[in-house]
């Protein structure tokens, strides 16, 4: 019996079956497959005119150019560093209140916190650039404190640095109640009765949680955070357009992979450029993803990916 | 039965008390200062600054919203619209395809599954899948290039499909049997004992479709058709003032409210998840911690 045969006897027999998955691959095929015949534009000189290809192919000169010019490693370098930043201080912010929340007394307490914690995460991304905008524009609350305070107000928008604390800030202030559903949820899968044994031989909490939480939940936090590193190209678009904008002043220090091609497409029209560097990321974003799936796999098979 | 707390345990509840209040604090400021910016004298503003206290009380911003609200009123027509269209069609989309690939016998399973999870490892990028949109598709000021990018998403499907291979299949098995046919085991047996897992993911959805503002603002143009986050984003970076009746003001030679006026409108965008949030939280909690146990 050849395959072909196989798959028509499989269709007509799954009949029902194929008709109600058809919908979704259609649509990953028109939304994702075929948009990736469009890699080709990172391979051409654009021009409106032409199209698809109709443009001259010019080979790797965009990716030439976006090395060459030093911008290939700025994108690189800030995208990544951001990402390990969110990604550390997120996790250990997450799994310390997780810790809290499961071992202190007083439920209305920790359920009010808990709760406190998660609605950031239900807000849009444009209400936090209304709170940068509220807390550091020239009339924002930072700067009416200065003036009270005597002191001379603090142009945020032509500065660098505070814009790197306050995007970390706001990226694991958004992201922290999630997470620690997450974390809570794999402590509570902890059996009481480890603690128990642990309180009779008169180990008190500080000893509990070293001995018992943090190793016990040592498995979750490498993966969630090797998951993550496979994804550390991959830059939160919203996060920094809302808190930055278009704010070039402030490029050299926020703008990641994300923004520019953002850029590219809506500012620059260099479709090219942009498709190129779109590609680098999908390309060694993909790299990394198979690289850790494999390291998941050869030390803890069951929690690979694929 | 309550214990004598050990001064180790004294110290971590102080430890942990202190560092919860001030998370929970740190989560509320921003709101708190929203909310007070959207009621102070915009002429305080003007000559002071936002504070944490405002000292002039005044309703102007919420007048001028509400004396012209056509403008707020069509934004959330739109985004009522799309999410409610949105969030039912891919919840129907995303459970028939979950069902589908959680069903053992169903031989194509695992290449399928593969199928729609290699576009999260690996995509075209945001250009070539503009261009699609705009150019091939033609949704360019389109209400479907609102509703289609959300629609499915790979993550959700497997969501669903490990939230239904939780179902046993003894229950499908003794439908078969019985001669039930495989779209009314989705509907009537499948469905009903997947609510929990339908009530998360279409939450997740309405969510997303209704904090959105990424789809209107690379393709919606056309101002009557942007949705309420794209609208209050417009607000913010002073693009598109609310169209209010600034004439009134200037005859009155009052400050009409401009700084204001963004805190209130961004007040009335976010006031209904606020309102929704004590009493859906639970069902995302429920969520995640499905989620959480095995992609």
């Amino acid at each position: 019996m050849t395959g072909k045969h196989g798959l028509m006897r499989e269709l007509s027999r799954n009949k029902t079956m194929f008709l109600m998955i058809a919908p979704t691959l259609i649509f990953f095929i028109v939304f994702s497959y075929v948009p990736m015949v469009g890699i080709y534009y990172a391979f051409t000189k654009f021009d409106f005119e032409g199209g698809l290809f109709g443009s001259e192919f010019i080979g790797f000169e965009n990716f030439r150019f976006l090395f060459e010019s030093g911008l290939l490693w700025n994108l690189t370098k800030n995208t990544v560093l951001y990402n390990l930043a969110f990604l550390i201080i997120g996790n250990v912010m997450q799994l310390v209140c997780a810790i809290f929340l499961s071992q202190l007394p007083g439920k209305l307490f920790k359920k009010s916190a808990q709760s406190v914690m998660f609605l950031p995460y239900f807000l849009s991304w444009v209400l936090v650039g209304a709170f940068v905008f509220n807390l550091f524009s020239d009339l924002g609350v930072v700067n009416t404190v200065l003036k009270q305070l005597g002191m001379q107000p603090y142009d945020f928008y032509i500065q660098t640095a505070p814009w790197k604390y306050i995007i970390v800030f706001f990226s694991v202030w958004k992201g922290l109640g999630y997470g620690t559903v997450i974390y809570l949820a794999a402590i509570m899968s902890i059996s009481d009765e480890l603690y128990e044994a642990a309180r009779i031989d008169g180990a008190n909490i500080f000893q509990q949680i070293r001995r018992i939480t943090l190793p016990l939940l040592k498995p979750t936090f490498i993966l969630l955070i090797l998951f993550s590193l496979g994804g550390i190209l991959k830059g939160q678009f919203d996060l920094f357009y809302q808190i930055i904008g278009s704010n070039g002043m402030l490029y050299d220090a926020t703008d990641i992979i994300d923004t520019y091609v953002f850029r590219s497409l809506t500012v620059n029209f260099d479709i090219g450029m942009g498709t190129a560097a779109g590609l680098y990321q999908s390309f060694f974003g993909f790299i990394l993803i198979m690289s850790v799936n494999t390291i998941i796999k050869k030390t803890r098979e069951d929690y690979a990916l694929f | 039965m309550r214990m004598k707390a050990e001064p180790a345990t004294r110290v971590f509840n102080l430890v942990g008390y202190a560092l919860l209040i001030v998370i929970s604090l740190l989560c509320l400021i921003p709101f708190w200062l929203i909310v007070a910016g959207s009621f102070t004298d915009e002429l305080e503003i003007v000559s002071d600054g936002f504070k944490l206290f405002p000292v002039t009380v005044s309703f102007e911003a919420y007048k001028s919203v509400f004396q012209t609200p056509e403008q707020i009123i069509r934004a959330y027509g739109v985004t009522i619209g799309v999410t409610a269209v949105g969030s039912a069609l891919g919840l129907l989309l995303t459970s028939m395809a979950g069902y589908v690939l959680s069903r053992k016998d169903f031989t194509y399973r695992n290449p399928l599954s593969f199928f729609i999870y290699f576009t999260t490892l690996f995509s075209g990028g945001l250009i070539p899948w503009y261009i699609m949109m705009t150019k091939h598709l033609g949704l360019k000021d389109s209400y479907w290039a609102m509703i289609l990018p959300p629609l499915i998403s790979a993550w959700n499907i497997i969501l669903m499909k490990n939230f239904m291979k939780s179902i046993p299949d003894s229950i499908v098995e003794s439908a078969k049997i019985d001669g039930a046919g495989d779209f009314r085991i989705y509907r009537q047996l499948i469905l009903p004992l997947s609510t929990p897992g339908l009530a998360t993911i279409g939450l997740f959805l309405a969510l997303g479709y209704w904090n959105d503002w990424f789809n209107a603002n690379v393709f919606i143009t056309d101002d009557g058709k942007y949705p309420l986050q794209f609208l209050l984003y417009k607000i913010l970076s002073s693009a598109a003032v609310l169209q209010t009746d600034n004439g009134a003001y200037l005859a009155a030679n009052i400050v009409p409210p401009t700084e204001t006026l963004k805190m209130a409108v961004a007040v009335v965008a976010t006031g209904p998840i606020i309102l929704l949030y004590p009493f859906v939280q639970r069902y995302f909690v429920k969520g995640l911690t499905i989620g959480a146990v095995k992609g």
